[in-house]
């Protein structure tokens, strides 16, 4: 089996990753214990002063992960990229059920056990201690068992910030599209939320004072087993070195591969220590850990920072577009350096026979034949400001029929297969060399350009020149084409992108 | 300078925000003598209890134990020198029997082998000295095993005061009867001041050297069992009907 072969030859990450994704989710349960127990207290023996900080806790549990991660990067000391920032968003997330859990433990206390308590002269603290606590216990431990089980599903989210943990796997595997990696992370995850799961089932029983005589030991040697693996995972965390310089890059091949070019070739000419921060989950994130210092430099595409991260309207205007996006990233402190060389912008493709058959060059050339055509598109591309309608627009075309809605990632194929005839594709997609697929092209300009791009922060280059002497080294190094082929090289041939990094950037300029 | 009564109530009233609960309660206990109050259901008789430890203040009056006011005492202090016998007993779920027994001597701060040594003392005073009584839960006992570990507990401390709400309420007759027989030989050996709160006539003539009649928020009566039976007060007569009838029964014919 495939997964099994993933597993053994990965067994070293593989193990690092399950370390970091127990120290995740222990340090936060740990310490959502810490938080959610007194407030759950205080929520139930002050139920006015508690009953806001229920609804603070109710409402933090709605807030979808990614926009909490948006929200809490910039953020000092609880913000940032990595572990602290996951283990807050995982806090944020277990203390809902610990308060829930103490508060109907504490409430579920026998009134004349209670009653019992204050006659013997036990002050408030010592009823709490003796009496209302160890009451409370099993509920308590019910609701960290809740908590822990939903935090080992969860954490796998804090890959997309660079925290670690099986969820790295799961966003290699997705981006890959490959399912081998995607359950080599799943698996283990769903195995460590049973294992969490009984595990503390098993401590709540021996705790419950209606089920067999409390047995100290076992409950000692469980709470060492706990501490002896937060420890590992601590340690697999710590053995990270801190590096000079961070890289990053979103969670999509080409963008791993750029992330390891850049890491690569500023390793090699200069000698500095880079650490990656690859596999960020999204523009947006990427963006705000550059703007907090968690990432010195990415690579971004012209077009996605004029209009996603800046705001501006799109254009046609390539020198122009560029002059606007690097006047705007230097306002904000960023530097954006020499284009790579290629345009990551949508691709108008058709069959390679089409092409040498009907003799189709240009866009232009295809509005001749798209009468008798269908055509397939993503559904982004219908929607967006610059997609179908306005290129239909500037061509004049028309079609057979309405365009057909499919899935972008099997447009290629459905375009090799016959199923349609044109689609808009990406222009760096591996798949476009080895499906014999033909780029047209945008003779009248109107897609507005991607160019690929590294942004890095001023302070960084300021501090360290020779990283923009070897970002600058990069500029127009990689075609179109070249990206294709490492794009192919990973996605199809399932190479390493670290791989695929090393091979281009050996190979003689 | 004579011994201070143990307990005495001076003009107690409690209200509580509603219609009058006591009203002007005159009553007092001396050192070692064992009171039985008997009243119906929601005649004050808990509320009585609840003064002498301060689990609640009255509002006209004052409560004396052992010669100082209650609202004088520390309230955690007064609480650790009165012994308590709760209705529902309300042992310690969570805790052994042992545990449950050691819990005053723990909060007055006893060392653990003194505390140890006085848990033994008082499983054998009880009758739980044999088994491993000791170690076992609340729940693993029968009612009224744990009727006697909520004795035992409430003399832990050796309190000279002893205080017992409806302490056998949820027993059966026969060992309710052996309780009664147990605590009167326990009271032969500690001699402490109990008072016990009962709605059963037969319950307060069989522990009591004196019995008082509660009802309407006032004692109606406060004397030697024997006075009480004899007491023409329509108050005392009808909680004494039921033990005539079943005498009667007993003698075949109508009294």
């Amino acid at each position: 089996m495939r997964l099994i072969a993933f597993w053994r030859s990965h067994a070293a990450e593989l193990a690092a990753l399950l370390g970091q994704h127990v120290f995740l989710v222990g340090v936060s349960t740990l310490a959502a214990v810490l938080i959610g127990v007194p407030i759950g207290l205080l929520a139930a023996k002050r139920p006015r002063l508690g009953a806001p900080v229920v609804w603070l806790a109710n409402v933090a549990q709605t807030i979808p992960s990614l926009a909490m991660f948006g929200f809490l990067l910039p953020l000092p000391i609880v913000g940032g990229l990595g572990a602290r920032v996951a283990i807050t968003v995982l806090v944020l997330y277990a203390l809902l059920p610990i308060v829930r859990a103490t508060i109907v433990g504490i409430a579920g206390v026998d009134r004349s056990v209670r009653e019992a308590g204050v006659a013997m002269g036990m002050t408030p603290r010592q009823l709490l201690r003796r009496v209302e606590l160890p009451l409370a216990l099993p509920s308590i431990v019910s609701g960290v068992r809740v908590a822990a089980v939903v935090g080992v599903g969860s954490a796998t989210i804090a890959a997309a910030i660079g925290a670690g943990g099986l969820g790295q796997y799961i966003y290699r595997g997705l981006s890959m599209v490959d399912t081998t990696v995607i359950l080599a992370g799943a698996i283990p995850a769903a195995l460590l939320a049973l294992l969490v799961d009984g595990g503390l089932l098993w401590t709540e029983r021996q705790l419950s004072h209606r089920g067999r005589r409390r047995s100290p030991r076992a409950v000692v040697m469980a709470a060492a087993a706990i501490a002896g693996l937060l420890l590992a995972g601590s340690a697999a965390i710590a053995g990270r070195s801190s590096g000079v310089i961070v890289v990053g890059s979103k969670n999509f091949t080409e963008q791993l591969i750029l992330g390891e070019i850049v890491a690569q070739a500023i390793e090699r000419d200069t000698g500095l220590t880079v650490r990656r921060q690859l596999n960020l989950g999204g523009t947006l994130i990427c963006d705000r850990a550059l703007l907090a210092g968690e990432v010195d430099v990415y690579v971004e595409y012209t077009g996605t920072a004029l209009t996603a991260i800046f705001r501006q309207p799109p254009s046609t205007d390539r020198d122009g577009v560029l002059r606007t996006v690097r006047q705007l990233y230097a306002d904000s402190g960023r530097t954006l350096l020499a284009p790579l060389g290629f345009d990551n912008t949508f691709a108008i493709l058709v069959r390679g026979k089409d092409a040498r058959e009907l003799g189709l060059r240009t866009i232009a050339d295809m509005a001749r034949v798209t009468p008798r055509w269908r055509a397939g598109f993503g559904y982004e591309f219908l929607e967006r400001p610059d997609g179908y309608p306005g290129l239909a627009k500037t061509y004049r075309l028309a079609f057979a029929a309405p365009p057909q809605i499919m899935d972008l990632a099997l447009t290629y194929r459905a375009l090799a297969a016959g199923q349609v005839d044109v689609i808009a594709g990406d222009a760096t997609a591996g798949l476009i060399a080895s499906l014999d697929l033909v780029q047209l092209e945008d003779d009248r300009h109107y897609f507005p350009p991607y160019d690929a791009v590294p942004v890095a922060r001023a302070a960084t280059l300021l501090r360290y020149p020779q990283v923009r002497v070897a970002l600058q080294r990069l500029g127009q190094r990689i075609s179109a084409a070249d990206m294709r082929a490492m794009n192919q090289a990973a996605d199809g041939q399932r190479l390493d992108p670290a791989e695929v990094a090393r091979r281009f950037l050996d190979r003689p300029r | 300078m004579t011994e201070p009564a143990a307990i005495v109530f001076e003009r107690v009233s409690v209200a509580r925000g509603g219609p009058p609960i006591l009203n002007g309660v005159d009553l007092t206990l001396e050192r070692g003598e064992t009171v039985a109050l008997v009243g119906r259901s929601g005649a004050g008789k808990s509320t009585i209890l609840k003064l002498v430890n301060r689990l609640l203040t009255p509002d006209a009056g004052r409560i004396l134990v052992s010669g100082r006011p209650t609202t004088e005492w520390d309230p955690y202090d007064l609480r650790r020198n009165v012994g308590y016998v709760l209705q529902e007993i309300a042992l310690f779920p969570h805790m052994s029997i042992a545990e449950n027994i050691a819990v005053v001597p723990r909060l007055r701060g006893w060392d653990e082998g003194k505390v140890t040594a006085r848990v033994r003392e008082l499983l054998e005073l009880t009758g739980l000295g044999g088994s491993d009584f000791a170690i076992r839960r609340p729940h693993e006992l029968s009612g009224g095993q744990r009727q006697r570990v909520g004795v035992a507990r409430a003399l832990a401390a050796d309190p000279p005061i002893l205080l017992m709400d409806e302490p056998f309420g949820a027993l059966d007759p026969m060992t309710r009867r052996e309780m009664h027989e147990q605590l009167r030989r326990i009271q032969e050996q500690v001699r402490k001041t109990i008072l016990i709160v009962t709605h059963d006539m037969g319950e307060a003539f069989a522990m009591g050297s004196r019995v008082g009649v509660l009802a309407d928020g006032a004692l109606a009566a406060l004397d030697t069992p024997r006075a009480i039976a004899r007491s023409e007060d329509p108050r005392v007569k009808g909680l004494l009907a039921p033990l005539f009838e079943a005498t009667a029964a007993l003698q075949g014919g109508a009294p």
